[in-house]
């Protein structure tokens, strides 16, 4: 009988210890206000839900972005660069028009492809539908999708033969459009303007170093390379160039921000070396540092 | 309010209306709080993310969390080398589990009036208890270079280490090349370590820890395997850019991961290696959710005599007369959005010299008549629904049929085991530096005619149970 009664009493205590724990832990955190539900993304085939993609959300990505998708998740002060605000409907990686709201499937390829030097990783483990649900949700945030329409992609005329002269010609350009005042020289994001650079968020932010890195805020590919410039970061200070450089010249400015990834390899980067002055200037550049394989950390 | 109203017990154990009135509690809590969760303290503080990201419900990992594992606990953006980090971060969790538990075992053989061993009783305990620490330090030491080490206690702060590797990982940028040696978890699909149960019965899987029966009473003594045992060698591992293809080889000392060759029980360990091979691809079924499918199989070599002795005591190292026993299976992990079931066909087989504890440098003349290699067969059937991450319910049920008994002489069932667990684990309060879970699990386990009854001398069967509430919490 002692047993019984000290084994009832254990379990009342269980039950009294749990019960307080679990209602004050509902008291302390108010369950997030979900935006407006039944919003849709098409990308191809796949159609994503909201509704859907709000347990995904609140899964996943919550921790940074906040339940309110204004980026001001619980890991947010300990994540530089500040995790992206939905509320304006601002996103770097487009192809569409800067200032226009990007596609559902340049949204999907963000969450697909990630975003190096943040603490944005790439999703692709996710299924498929996942994703699309996601961007669905993603949208229920700014009342800028019920609004405004995303823009007209930009054209992205087929990859010119890659020449010297186009070679030549694209370094000029990085002169003449000053990308070297925040890209540095010699690419290394060390311009004199680099320093005094902020972001919508008005937070510090490094431009692009081309020594180091082989993959872009927005993918890989040389088209990549081509949208970036041509619909600008917005949210950041990379503006587009769309209205100063014609497509051609675009792509001469493609293949001579190749050659400045003098530790990737590229057909861009091995016809700069063949020629003496390209061979010079990438031997200079890698005597001048020891690269430690690190990509970040030179 | 007089909970005890609500709360009856009868002959020491529990009525089974206790039992769901206090699921059915703490499910309306959780109904009422549905926020999200988040956990994995060192991670999460390195990445910032929750930790509802890499596990479905901690300690299962989802496909996420599985990607950023095989990928060398690195995300791929450039952020995974630890030169990124404040200087301020630890990669350290620490893990353990006070917790109230109640035991019962039918037909345990105690003492009785005729002397040591010769009666039989039904054993019941109880009480507020807490479980082993795990201090769990993974992470980068450098750009694609990951290492585990993990010194683990059981409940009296007896330490041993549970993990200890490094790994060198996208070699030649290849994720289909990566290796790691030291001390290290099978990579089982169905992971033991992320073991979802935590109750003496129910803590870990049966199929991964079973061997056959020499006699009713009589236990396999020459070697001790357990699949879900971290292993000591070295691993190949590759897997598809996406996660969705995974293939590992590893070669293993025949130690069952114990350190300078010692086998773990008796007999010497030999210097003979082991092998495992695993693969899986997944693979999308509509909006169902991720479908995973794959094989495995070990094969392994224990031996049944020492070579050396010192006064009569095994020198480790030196056993010989190795004999094979081997364990392969499939499995399938299957979504249905919130509920998934795991699906695991198992087949297990010892060398008759094993099957009968009969060292082998006599030959098949000193085994004993109508001595056979035992084989058996095993299934398991894990089902959760994760009703959000706060909230997972676990439902699981194995089974092992023996198929051949290593002695003529034995029940065609002796050995069969039957296993049911089932419970929930509740996550109540959001922190991105911490994790608690409300643990609640009931654990059931029938094994047949593996006794000898001291009244009667046949063989019986003997029933075990666990009743477990814990607090299991990680920082």
């Amino acid at each position: 009988m002692l047993n019984i009664k000290i084994t009832k009493i254990c379990l009342n205590a269980a039950v009294a210890l749990i019960l307080p724990l679990a209602v004050s832990a509902q008291q302390a955190d108010p369950s997030p206000a979900k935006p407006s539900p039944n919003i849709e993304s098409h990308i191809g085939n796949l159609n994503g839900h909201s509704d859907s993609g709000a347990d995904l959300y609140y899964r996943y990505c919550w921790g940074c972005h906040g339940a309110r998708g204004n980026g001001d998740g619980e890991n947010a002060p300990w994540v530089t660069p500040l995790p992206r605000n939905f509320v304006p409907a601002t996103f770097k990686c487009r192809s569409t028009p800067t200032g226009t709201l990007p596609l559902d499937s340049d949204l999907y390829d963000s969450i697909t492809r990630g975003f190096i030097t943040t603490n944005m990783p790439g999703w692709a483990t996710l299924t498929t539908q996942n994703r699309a649900d996601l961007v669905a949700f993603i949208k229920t945030f700014s009342a800028r999708w019920v609004t405004d329409k995303p823009g007209e992609p930009i054209s992205v005329p087929p990859e010119p033969a890659l020449t010297l002269d186009s070679i030549k010609h694209g370094k000029a350009l990085y002169q003449k459009l000053e990308c070297w005042k925040c890209h540095g020289q010699e690419g290394r994001g060390d311009g004199p303007s680099a320093s005094t650079l902020t972001d919508s968020n008005d937070q510090p932010i490094r431009p692009y170093n081309f020594y180091t890195g082989y993959r872009f805020k927005c993918g890989t590919s040389n088209s990549d390379l081509y949208k970036i410039f041509m619909t600008g970061l917005d949210g950041t200070p990379m503006p587009s160039f769309a209205d100063v450089v014609k497509p051609e010249e675009a792509w001469d400015l493609v293949h001579y921000l190749r050659t400045l990834q003098i530790w990737h390899k590229s057909p861009e980067l091995a016809l700069w070396e063949s020629t003496p002055e390209g061979a010079d200037i990438v031997k200079a550049e890698r005597v001048r540092n020891t690269y430690t394989g690190n990509p970040m950390h030179p | 309010m007089d909970w005890s109203k609500f709360i009856n017990f009868k002959g020491g154990r529990v009525r089974a209306r206790s039992v769901p009135f206090s699921l059915f509690l703490l499910l309306i809590i959780a109904l009422v709080d549905c926020r999200p969760a988040n956990a994995i303290p060192a991670f999460a503080r390195k990445y910032g993310m929750p930790c509802s990201s890499c596990h479905e419900a901690w300690p299962k990992l989802s496909p996420f969390g599985q990607q950023f594992k095989d990928n060398g606990f690195q995300m791929g953006n450039d952020r995974d080398a630890p030169i990124f980090q404040s200087p301020a971060y630890w990669p350290i969790t620490m893990r353990i589990t006070p917790n109230w538990h109640l035991e019962h075992q039918d037909n345990a053989i105690v003492d009785g009036p005729g002397g040591p061993n010769t009666a039989l009783a039904n054993i019941t305990t109880h009480g507020f208890d807490f479980g082993g620490l795990d201090i769990l330090t993974e992470g980068t030491l450098a750009h694609n270079i990951s290492f585990q080490l993990v010194p683990s206690s059981d409940e009296t702060a007896t330490f041993h280490f549970e993990s200890v590797n490094v790994r060198f990982d996208n070699i030649l940028n290849s994720s289909w090349l990566n290796v790691k040696m030291g001390k290290f978890e099978l990579d089982n699909l169905q992971s033991e370590k992320r073991i979802m149960t935590l109750s003496s019965n129910g803590g870990f899987y049966q199929n991964y820890h079973f061997q056959p029966w020499v006699a009713p009473g009589v236990p396999e003594s020459s070697y001790v395997f357990g699949l879900g045992d971290n292993q000591i060698g070295i691993e190949w591992m590759g897997h598809s850019k996406d996660d969705r293809t995974r293939v590992s080889a590893s070669l293993l000392s025949a130690t069952d991961g114990n350190p300078a060759f010692q086998s773990g029980v008796g007999g010497a360990a030999s210097s003979a290696y082991e092998g495992f091979i695993a693969g899986s691809r997944a693979f999308q079924l509509g909006n169902l959710g991720l479908q995973r499918v794959g094989g495995f199989a070990y094969f392994g070599r224990a031996s049944t005599f020492p070579q050396y002795t010192t006064d009569n005591a095994p020198i480790n190292g030196t056993g010989t007369g190795n004999e094979p026993y081997y364990r392969a299976g499939f499995i399938g992990m299957w979504y249905f959005k919130k509920l998934d079931v795991t699906t695991m066909y198992f087949y297990g087989h010892d060398s008759v010299y094993l099957g009968t504890n009969t060292p082998s440098n006599a030959g098949s003349a000193g085994l004993p008549s109508g001595a056979h290699a035992p084989t058996w067969n095993g299934a398991l059937f894990e089902t959760h629904y994760t009703f959000n991450p706060q909230m997972i319910f676990i439902n699981r049920y194995e089974l092992i049929r023996m198929s051949q008994q290593a002695l003529d002489s034995n029940p065609g069932d002796l050995g069969n085991v039957d296993a049911l667990t089932f419970g929930f684990r509740y996550y109540p309060f959001v922190s991105s530096r911490t994790g608690l879970a409300f643990h609640n699990e009931y654990s059931i386990v029938w094994q047949r005619k593996t006794q000898v009854s001291p009244t009667t001398g046949l063989p019986i069967d003997l029933t075990s149970s666990s009743l477990m509430f814990g607090l299991d919490f990680a920082f």
